[in-house]
C-alpha cells in the first residue's frame, strides 16, 4: 500500500538518516524523499515528505520508531492531498469566527486547512493569518479558494492569494 | 536625412524629459537616417514655436512656459496651426474622460500627424476609437510609456515576440505601490508610516490615492487588454482591489513563509489586486521597479523589469516611439 508522511526534522547532522531507519527496519520500501530545507518552518525546523510503499499493519509501529527519535511526525496516511495552496488573510480574523472560517474549507470533505499562523498586533488592529489548504486536486483547490474568497466578502477580510493559483 | 519635425504638447515632467532627451540624443539618432527636430511646446500658458528646433536650453530653466510663449494658441488650435509631422502628447492624465489629451489626439491624427504618447487617460477611454481613427487617416499612434514606463513591454509584444500566442501579462505596473510594499516588509513601517517617507522622496504624489487604490495598475490592464489581447475593456470591467488594508504583520508573516505581497495587474482576466509572490519569483522585485511576465505559446513565459516612472525614463520610451514609427517598414511601404 502506497502512504506519505509528512515530518520535521531538527536542523542538525544526522537527523535525515535517523528519519530513514524505520522504514528498512519495518520493511517499507521508500518512493521519494523530498528535503524542504529552504522552507523552513517557524519552529526551524525543516519539512521533509517522504512517499513509501509498506504494509499497513506497520505504520504505527514506524510512527512509534520515529517519535522515538525524536522526528516530530505532522501527518501520516494515504496520500490523499496532493494539492496546497498558500492564503493570506487579513482584517478581523479572530473575531469573525476564525473556526467558522476553517471549518467552512474542512467541511468540504476534500480540502483542510494544514497549518496556520496568526499575527495580532493589538486590540482592534486588523490581524493577519497564514493558511495552507491541502485539497485532493488542483480542481478542488480552485473552490476551496472560491469559498475562501465568499467569506472573504461576507467578513470583510482581504483574501491575499498566490500568484501561480491563478493558473489553476 | 529625414528630418521630423515634432509639436510636444504638454509641458510637465515628462515633456521636460522630452526635449531632454532629444537634445542630448538628436545627434546620435541622426545613425538611424532622423533629424528629430521639436518645433514647438505647448502648455496652458500658450506655445513656444522655432521651425529651427528648441533648444531647452533657451528656456533657461522655467518649468512653464508663461512669459516664454511667443504664440498665443493653446490645445487643438495649436496642434492644427504648427506645421508639424508627429505630436508628442503629455498632458495629465485623466481616466474618466481621458481630457483634455483625448482631444488633442483625436486632433493630431485627424490631421494626418503620427501620435507618441506617454498619457494613459485617453487611451483607457477610447483605445479602440483612436486605433481606427489612426489608420483611417494613414498615421501611427504609439504608446510604449503608457505601461511600464521605460521597460519595453508593448513593443517587445509586438515585434520580438511576434507569432507567439499571447496567454496572459502579470506583473506589477506601479512602482508607487511597489515602494511602499518594499518599504513596509523590510522596514516594518505602518502602512502611513511607509506613505510619508515615498510622499517626501517624491515617489507618491500629495494625492496618492491614483497610486494606492490600484486605479492607475487599472488604467495600464485596460490599455494592455485593449492593445495586445483586441479586447474592448473599459476601466469598470477591471476588478480592482488596492494595498491599503495590506499591513506590516502580513507583509511579514508571508515572508515568512517564502513569499512577498505584490499589487498584480492581470490581463486578460482584468484584475488588480495584492497576491502573493514567491521570493524567488522573477516578479519579485522590490523598490519602484516595474515588472510583466509574458505567457506565451512558443516562448515560454517572458519577464521583463525596469523603472516605471520618471521624466528622462519616460522620455526614453517617447523617443525610442518616434524612432519606430520612421524605421518601420508599414511606413516605408
Amino acid at each position: 500500500m502506497r502512504l506519505s508522511m509528512d515530518l520535521e526534522l531538527q536542523d542538525i547532522p544526522g537527523q535525515l538518516m535517523q528519519s530513514l531507519e524505520p522504514f528498512k527496519e519495518y520493511k517499507g520500501n521508500i518512493i521519494s524523499v523530498v528535503h524542504h530545507r529552504d522552507r523552513k518552518t517557524p519552529r526551524g525546523t525543516v519539512p521533509v515528505q517522504i512517499v513509501f510503499e509498506i504494509d499497513p499493519s506497520n505504520i504505527d509501529n514506524v510512527k512509534k520508531h520515529l517519535e522515538k527519535n525524536g522526528i516530530v511526525v505532522v501527518r501520516a496516511g494515504e496520500d490523499r492531498f496532493i494539492e496546497e495552496v498558500s492564503v493570506l488573510l487579513i482584517g478581523h480574523v479572530v473575531h469573525t469566527d476564525l473556526g467558522d472560517t476553517i471549518n467552512r474549507i474542512d467541511s468540504t470533505g476534500f480540502a483542510e486547512v494544514e497549518d496556520l499562523s496568526l499575527r495580532m498586533p493589538g486590540i482592534d488592529e486588523p490581524s493577519s493569518a497564514y493558511m495552507r489548504i491541502r485539497a485532493t486536486g488542483k480542481e478542488e483547490i480552485g473552490t476551496s479558494l472560491s469559498i475562501l474568497r465568499k467569506v472573504g466578502a461576507e467578513k470583510d477580510l482581504l483574501v491575499i492569494e498566490p500568484i501561480e493559483a491563478e493558473k489553476i | 536625412m529625414r528630418e521630423v519635425r515634432i509639436s510636444l504638447v504638454g509641458f510637465g515632467i515628462v515633456g521636460h524629459g522630452v526635449l531632454e532627451v532629444v537634445r542630448r540624443k538628436r545627434e546620435l539618432l541622426k545613425k538611424t537616417g532622423l533629424d528629430l527636430k521639436v518645433v514647438s511646446v505647448t502648455d496652458i500658458n500658450g506655445t513656444l514655436y522655432d521651425q529651427n528646433g528648441i533648444d531647452p536650453q533657451m528656456l533657461h530653466g522655467a518649468r512653464t512656459l508663461e512669459g516664454i510663449a511667443n504664440m498665443d494658441i493653446i490645445g487643438k488650435e495649436a496642434i492644427q496651426e504648427v506645421d508639424s509631422d508627429l505630436v508628442v502628447e503629455v498632458t495629465p492624465t485623466n481616466i474618466v474622460h481621458g481630457q483634455p489629451g483625448l482631444g488633442h489626439i483625436e486632433e493630431a491624427l485627424s490631421q494626418g500627424k503620427h501620435v507618441v504618447t506617454s498619457n494613459k487617460g485617453p487611451l483607457v477611454v477610447a483605445f479602440n476609437h483612436l486605433k481606427e481613427l489612426a489608420q483611417e487617416n494613414g498615421v501611427m499612434l504609439k504608446y510604449e510609456a503608457t505601461v511600464g514606463g521605460t521597460m519595453p513591454l508593448i513593443s517587445l509584444i509586438e515585434k520580438n515576440l511576434v507569432g507567439n500566442d499571447i496567454r496572459s501579462i502579470r506583473g506589477i505596473f506601479n512602482g508607487t505601490c511597489n515602494y511602499i510594499l518594499t518599504r513596509m516588509m523590510e522596514e516594518k513601517y505602518t502602512y502611513s508610516y511607509a506613505l510619508t517617507e515615498a510622499q517626501e522622496l517624491g515617489i507618491a504624489e500629495a494625492d496618492p490615492t491614483y497610486d494606492v487604490d490600484g486605479i492607475d495598475t487599472a488604467g495600464k490592464v485596460v490599455i494592455l487588454a485593449n492593445s495586445i489581447f483586441g479586447m474592448d475593456a473599459k476601466y469598470d470591467d477591471v476588478q480592482v482591489t488596492g494595498i491599503k488594508d495590506v499591513t506590516s504583520e502580513a507583509l511579514n508573516l508571508a515572508w515568512e513563509r517564502g513569499y512577498l505581497i505584490k499589487l498584480i495587474g492581470d490581463v486578460p482576466a482584468l484584475k488588480v489586486k495584492p497576491m502573493l509572490v514567491p521570493r524567488r519569483s522573477p516578479l519579485a522585485v522590490g523598490g519602484t521597479l516595474n515588472v510583466a511576465s509574458i505567457e506565451t505559446d512558443l516562448s515560454g513565459t517572458i519577464t521583463v523589469t525596469g523603472l516605471g516612472a520618471g521624466s528622462i525614463e519616460t522620455a526614453s520610451a517617447i523617443v525610442s516611439d518616434i524612432v519606430s514609427i520612421y524605421t518601420s517598414r508599414q511606413i516605408d511601404a
